[in-house]
């Protein structure tokens, strides 16, 4: 191994890639974007949500909190009266996103200052929606609480959200640290799934492998500037996270770098294999897309909590890198873990970028056909 | 072991891609500071035999030697030996000159001490030197094979492979072009080239005729050029099917074959061209440019059955 050689291509790549205005898309904005574009869909405010509502107790104030809900703008009563065992046919129809029902004795309950529940189901096949509109009931509850008596510490009006489809909802703050990992993940896998593939495709590999240059040389040399896009990327992406989404890092920066890098090993070598492996970018850049895009936002713990899915699906995610991440990632961002939570799953990051990295040295062959 | 008298050698190489037989037991011999030339029709398998030489392709079966050393053992040790040149141009287009002939010097490892003397000669010799910061891509054809030429020799490597390297080239590069081989054989440099064209293969030193894998003949170009039989040309053209038509009754033409953007002709001999060239030319139909290629075995033999 000769470390001339790796500076060599390491050199000769980023030349390239600076000269070229897709690749420096890629490997900046796309990720900016997909930070930005996922990450105020989760944050956004949604307004007029469909909402129907069953009064059980028809009273004065029952009344008085569904016409609250409606005056805050974000929900919008498409029928004040329905049926209660018409609820879920509703929900299931999609004609309203939200049903609400208000038990009897829920004027009863306030007027005794005892706590007067609610009902709510969301139709929670939309994670995003159903999550804002979730917090949305609970503030209005809220609101709604301390205009009837401004000095009570407990919340009189009680909202019980049940979700529906989707029993296991996170908040944004749950969301946002995930989502780094989801799009790390994916961005740095289809940015080196294309380099080897390149190489081939422009007939420049034909020339590479009839020099003295080693398989390690050329695989390491190629990871090089990808592993720095990456890490700038991920410093960027926490910036955002923190900043613009106001999601606040419990733990340790320096330990989410860390693990950022033994992960960014791992996925930006598996784009290398599958280059190697396909020859051609096209195939490629899918072939990276569908292994990393689907896995790391449906298997990683992302959106969908793990404990809830089939065992099947729960072994499955355990050969997910991005579940290891997400899990590490959320952990350092919401509960401040340090190294001796995480420890674990970094090794298992860790085996996994080893494994795949000797499988792309492996693969590689100097050869034609 | 192998031909140590030999810088490449050749024992009944052959490589099948499935039914196709690329190369079908090739046997070669060239020696120390030759010029050779492996000339042979499209498909013949010269492609094929320089990357097994270079290493890059394993054989089907037979061995291959470079320099002395066995490229089926030890493909790797031969790389620092040879400087190859593929069909297609393998440098980076989006690198200028300077950067792509330094990215070379730093894979062959040439010394700090020893790149600026290397650059500037390599640079001078092909012409380069204007154009050193323009990007590769941005090359006209002819620079580009000469900047493929110079990256092939930043090592000054004692053998070099080069496949098809003028193809495709105007007349005054090619003439530049063959003016550095002549300079590198004059060094010791040993030179195996591959061409279509025989107007190329009249330069070397000794010519194998290959064909569907098999080299037919081996001899120098002028004795080669005198068993050939009818001369096949190749005519350049925009308007092949017009032009086909057209030439297929001409007196003197015994088979017309055409291509995407070219027909080939076999000629009773090579004084028909003009006046073939003539007649399509008074036919208001367009000739970019006459050669004469070599012509496949099948060709050979039935212009000669036909000229009889
Ligand atoms: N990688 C490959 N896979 C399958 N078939 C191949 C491959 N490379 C070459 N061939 C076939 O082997 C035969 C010889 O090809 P080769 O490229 O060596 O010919 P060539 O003499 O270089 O032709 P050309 O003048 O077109 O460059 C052809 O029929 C070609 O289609
Ligand atoms: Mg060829």
């Amino acid at each position: 191994m000769r470390i001339a050689r790796v500076y060599a291509i390491a050199k000769k790549e980023i030349i390239q890639i600076r000269r070229d205005p897709l690749s420096m898309a890629m490997a900046f904005l796309l990720p900016l974007i997909l930070l930005f574009i996922f990450g105020f869909a989760i944050t956004m405010d949604i307004k007029n949500l469909k909402t129907v509502v069953c009064d059980l107790d028809k009273s004065e104030v029952s009344r008085r909190f569904a016409s609250d809900l409606s005056a805050s703008g974000y929900f919008i009563i498409v029928d004040p009266s329905v049926d209660y065992q018409q609820i879920e046919r509703i929900i299931d129809s999609g004609a309203a996103k939200i049903a609400i029902a208000i038990p009897r004795g829920f004027s009863e309950n306030i007027r005794l200052g005892k706590p007067a529940q609610i009902q709510a189901l969301i139709d929670g096949s939309d994670a995003n929606t159903a999550t804002i509109a979730a917090g949305y009931l609970s503030a209005a509850s809220d609101m709604f609480s301390a205009k009837l008596s401004p000095r009570r510490s407990a919340p009189a009006v009680d909202p019980r959200v049940r979700v529906w489809y989707n029993e296991d909802l996170k908040s944004r703050n749950f969301i946002i640290p995930g989502l780094i990992a989801v799009i790390m993940s994916v961005i740095a896998a289809l940015l080196t799934s294309l380099t080897i593939a390149r190489e081939w495709e422009r007939g420049t590999m034909e020339q590479l492998i009839t020099t003295p240059l080693k398989t390690s040389e050329l695989i390491i040399g190629k990871l090089i500037p990808y592993f720095l896009i990456g890490f700038i990327d991920m410093l960027v992406a926490v910036s955002v996270t923190v900043f613009v989404f106001g999601v606040e890092l419990k733990g340790s920066l320096v330990l989410l770098l860390v693990v950022s890098a033994v992960f960014l090993f791992g996925v930006l070598s598996l784009g290398i294999l599958v280059s190697i492996m396909t020859k051609s970018q096209l195939p490629a850049s899918q072939i990276a897309l569908v292994m990393t895009f689907l896995p790391a936002f449906l298997l990683s713990g992302f959106m969908i909590s793990i404990i809830n899915m089939p065992y099947v699906l729960q072994l499955i995610t355990r050969i997910v890198p991005a579940r290891y991440f997400v899990t590490i990632i959320k952990g350092i961002f919401l509960k401040g873990s340090g190294l001796s939570l995480v420890w674990f799953d970094l090794t298992l990051l860790a085996l996994f970028g080893a494994v795949v990295f000797a499988a792309a040295n492996m693969k590689l062959k100097k050869k034609i056909a | 072991m192998g031909g140590a008298e030999f810088e490449i050698e050749t024992r009944s190489l052959a490589k099948h891609f499935g039914d196709v037989r690329a190369l079908d037991g090739l046997d070669l011999s060239i020696g120390r500071g030759e010029l050779f030339g492996l000339v042979g029709p499209d498909g013949a398998g010269k492609t094929t035999a320089l990357r097994i030489l270079s290493g890059i392709m394993d054989p089907t079966s037979g061995e291959a030697y470079v320099a002395g050393i066995s490229v089926n053992r030890d493909p790797e040790a031969v790389k620092d030996k040879i400087g190859y040149m593929s069909q297609r141009f393998g440098l980076y287009e989006d690198l200028t000159t300077l950067e792509n002939l330094l990215f070379y010097a730093d894979l062959y490892e040439v010394t700090r001490k020893e790149r600026p003397a290397i650059i500037e000669r390599l640079l001078g010799f092909s012409n380069l030197t204007p154009f050193k910061d323009r990007l590769a891509g941005a090359l006209s054809g002819g620079m580009k094979q000469k900047l493929g030429l110079a990256c092939a020799l930043i090592h000054t490597p004692e053998i070099l492979l080069l496949d098809e390297p003028t193809n495709g080239v105007d007349p005054v590069s090619r003439r530049d072009f063959w003016k550095i081989l002549y300079d590198l054989l004059k060094e010791g440099v040993t030179i195996l080239i591959t061409t279509a064209y025989l107007d190329e293969a009249e330069r070397c030193g000794r010519v194998g005729l290959l064909n569907e894998g098999k080299l037919i003949v081996v001899d120098t170009p002028k004795n080669i050029k005198n068993s050939l039989g009818a001369p096949m040309v190749e005519i350049a053209t925009h308007a092949v099917r017009a032009v086909e038509k057209l030439v297929r009754p001409l007196g003197g033409v015994l088979k017309v074959t055409a291509y995407g953007d070219r027909i080939h002709v076999a000629l009773e001999s090579m004084d028909r061209l003009g006046g073939v060239i003539a007649v399509i030319k008074d036919n208001g139909l367009p000739v970019e440019g006459s050669r004469e290629i070599a012509p496949s075995l099948e060709d050979m033999f039935i212009s000669l059955v036909e000229r009889k």
